[in-house]
């Protein structure tokens, strides 16, 4: 192993055949090519070593990610069960007003679907671009499964005069193709009308933007929260002696090594209305039994549960390069007429910029997808994006809409991963 | 830290004022989790300290919420407490089930993610190794997407994991993963391995490289050099890496949520059960064992990292 990995074993001996003037191993190869192969060899050898935990990554977390990016912008569950429709849209532009094709086709399909008891997937389809169509179609499955008899407009019409709609028409035509932006659009509170312009949709329907954007925020306070709390507990460390400082960093990393639901399950009981605050500031006298403060279910639980639960990851970059800062610095700026102040700003705050920067990064990008604590002690005021994404995987199981939000939320975390990757790199990421 | 000499009269007050704040960070640090330790003991089912309690009235507690733990999910929990009662709650109760899912997939999923972890440390780690910023950026990743779009991911894969093969035109459909246990330990090992690679990599940035070729020109061929030389050294690292990855998988609950069965319920899976639907002290309970066992962790990675200390100490850099 090591003779491979070390090119100077190539040379040991001197070179011996210099006919031509180039230098020359111990057994005659020329010493660049000897070099370069031994190289080459020792690149391979790593890359070995590496190659199973890539494979396995790559195939149980970059390929499950390949396929989420993929449904959210790829459903076939119109276009794979209303073939002779789809055909239909595909030959004829929009603004094409459904003919008597369309309607035998229409007819056709959902005659073909109803029997293969796949009207349901078709329905849920169309269902996500015009809210209440699922009834519309397996109603008319249920009627149709015996099949349909000309004039299939009129006959459809008669079963339920919703099928002249404009509105489902085009989004049919939307269906028609399984590669889809609907669910990026309805991600931005955005939506198509009748004419297939994008349009916002009704002001009581935004929800998503909104979501988007208390999630950066709340992250961004929790972000601050956690700086000012970490920043003088983390100078403390890095200036008390060894020995004290280990004590104290001991609380620190206990709640760091703990978990994550006990930490949300003692601030549920700390922080609700029966809770042991409450009992305090009622006992303290500063409220009065009946006006015991809300702090829990809204906004105020899920930013004081994140900030406790976030403040170890800001602490730990903080304290790693504040113990690096030699302390002569700042003692050198206040020999030569600083106010401890202004050594601070400007001689020792500036220092310690790289670890904040670290431990910023770390926090914003752990805040930003948090789920399991907001969707506890959240309410509905502290929900954030990533609940969202659950609420469409478990209960609404629009799936293509889940991944369309993991994926804006995705490209969100991803740009901020590289940016952590250019300024603080990957190999500087320490736990504990 | 003392003030200095030289600090004036509203230096030295600002210190002790600093230090006061520090001192109420560390009680907010803290604090939440000391709380439900007592609270865990109380003899009512509330989430505050009781008057008795306040007395200390032995009253006032009771293990009541631990014997729970054993009792719920049991088919005779008021029989005798003889051996056929432990058979019972050994087999049924809900909690030993989630405790002994929890320990399987942990450990499984450690062994995973530490032995694919160590050897990737070990090939990243080598000065040649050919772009390895890039692949570190991608295995250190499943720590960095949020657990939930993995998670969703994670939800269409396993449900059919061979629909990638229908990309290429083969057999698209094998069965899933979804719902077994190699599921869910294959998804720990994901997130556990990130761990694994941070705790090695820098383990093995004081590792002298020189010891091995010293090893290779003593003869020795390169599994004995690992097993002798290398790993004994890194092995501290090696350890807590695993710690990690295993509290990683200890506790998980998005994924197991998104793709486990009813067989795989897991502790966090049960408290996250119990807190959506009727939050119980028997849950306090369990936080109670929980930051026990966090101690237990904590002390073992911090001797781990005293021991690897100690051991760089005396290689020359």
């Amino acid at each position: 192993m090591a003779n491979a990995l070390d090119p100077h074993a190539a040379i040991a001996t001197v070179a011996t055949g210099e006919t031509d003037g180039t230098l020359r191993t111990a057994d005659g190869k020329p010493l660049a090519r000897a070099l370069a192969r031994s190289q080459t060899r020792a690149r391979r050898r790593a890359f070995l070593l590496v190659l199973p935990l890539l494979a396995f990554i790559m195939l149980t977390f970059v390929v499950p990610i390949g396929q989420m990016l993929q449904r959210s912008f790829y459903n076939d569950g119109f276009s794979a069960h209303m073939p002779q429709l789809s055909q239909w849209f595909a030959d004829h532009p929009r603004g094409t007003d459904p003919d008597d094709a369309a309607w035998a086709a229409l007819a056709a399909d959902l005659s073909a679907a109803a029997e293969a008891r796949t009207i349901g997937i078709v329905g849920t389809r169309i269902n996500y671009d015009v809210p209440g169509t699922r009834s519309l179609f397996t109603s008319t499955g249920r009627k149709a499964r015996g099949g349909i008899e000309p004039p299939y407009r009129e006959a459809l019409l008669e079963m339920n005069d919703d099928w002249a709609s404009p509105r489902l028409w085009s989004a049919m035509r939307e269906a028609s193709t399984p590669l889809t932006t609907n669910f990026y659009l309805a991600s931005l509170d955005r939506t198509r009308n009748d004419a297939g312009e994008i349009v916002q949709v009704q002001e009581r329907q935004r929800v998503y933007v909104m979501l988007f954007m208390r999630t950066f925020w709340l992250s961004l306070l929790i972000t601050a929260l956690t700086f000012i709390l970490g920043f003088p507990i983390a100078h403390l460390l890095a200036t008390l002696p060894m020995r004290r400082s280990n004590l104290l960093m001991i609380l620190v990393l206990l709640p760091f090594w703990t978990s994550l639901l006990v930490r949300t399950t003692s601030w549920m009981v700390l922080l609700q209305q029966q809770g042991v605050i409450n009992d305090i500031l009622v006992w303290l006298g500063l409220i009065g039994n009946g006006q015991r403060l809300q702090m829990i279910y809204n906004q105020t639980g899920t930013i004081i549960a994140m900030t406790h639960i976030l403040l170890p990851f800001m602490i730990l970059p903080l304290y790693s390069v504040m113990r690096t800062i030699n302390p002569s610095y700042v003692r050198a700026a206040r020999s030569l007429g600083a106010t401890s102040w202004t050594a601070f700003r400007r001689v020792y705050f500036p220092q310690t910029l790289p670890g904040l920067g670290a431990g910023a990064l770390l926090v914003f990008i752990l805040a930003v997808g948090y789920y399991i604590t907001p969707a506890l002690v959240g309410g509905s005021s502290g929900q954030l994006i990533s609940n969202m994404i659950a609420m469409h995987m478990t209960d609404t199981l629009n799936w293509s809409m889940a991944a369309a939000l993991a994926s804006l939320l995705l490209a969100a975390v991803l740009i901020l991963y590289w940016l952590y990757d250019r300024l603080v790199g990957i190999d500087n990421l320490k736990l504990g | 830290m003392a003030v200095p000499t030289y600090a004036s009269p509203l230096e030295r007050a600002w210190h002790y004022a600093y230090l006061v704040i520090c001192g109420l960070i560390f009680f907010f640090l803290i604090a939440p989790i000391v709380v439900i330790i007592p609270l865990s003991f109380n003899a009512e089912p509330y989430f505050t300290f009781t008057d008795r309690m306040l007395e200390f009235d032995p009253d006032g507690y009771s293990m009541r919420w631990y014997d729970s733990l054993l009792t719920f999910g049991m088919q005779r929990p008021d029989a005798p407490r003889d051996l056929g009662w432990w058979a019972d709650a050994w087999a049924n109760a809900k909690w030993v089930n989630a405790a002994k899912n929890s320990i399987i997939i942990g450990f499984f999923s450690t062994i995973l993610a530490t032995a694919l972890g160590t050897l990737a440390a070990l090939g990243l780690s080598r000065p040649e190794m050919p772009f390895r910023r890039a692949i570190m950026a991608i295995l250190i990743s499943p720590m960095i997407v949020p657990l939930i779009i993995t998670a969703t991911g994670m939800f269409f894969f396993y449900s059919n994991p061979c629909s990638v093969l229908g990309w290429v035109g083969l057999p698209s459909n094998c069965g899933r993963l979804a719902g077994t246990y190699v599921g869910v330990i294959l998804a720990h090992a994901t997130l556990g391995i990130p761990f694994v690679i941070i705790t090695v990599t820098a383990t093995l940035v004081g590792f002298d490289q020189s010891l091995n070729r010293a090893a290779a020109s003593l003869g020795a061929n390169p599994r004995t050099t690992f097993f002798r030389i290398t790993m004994p050294l890194i092995l501290p690292g090696v350890i807590s890496g695993a710690l990690f990855a295993f509290v990683t998988s200890f506790d998980e609950v998005v994924a197991v949520l998104f793709i486990a069965g009813p067989d795989q319920q897991t502790i966090p899976r049960q408290m996250w059960n119990g807190i959506r639907e009727q939050i119980s002290p028997a849950i306090l309970a369990v936080a109670t064992l929980l930051v026990v066992f966090s101690i237990a962790l904590l002390t073992t990675v911090e001797l781990l990292r005293r021991r690897s200390e100690r051991i760089r100490g005396v290689t020359p850099h």
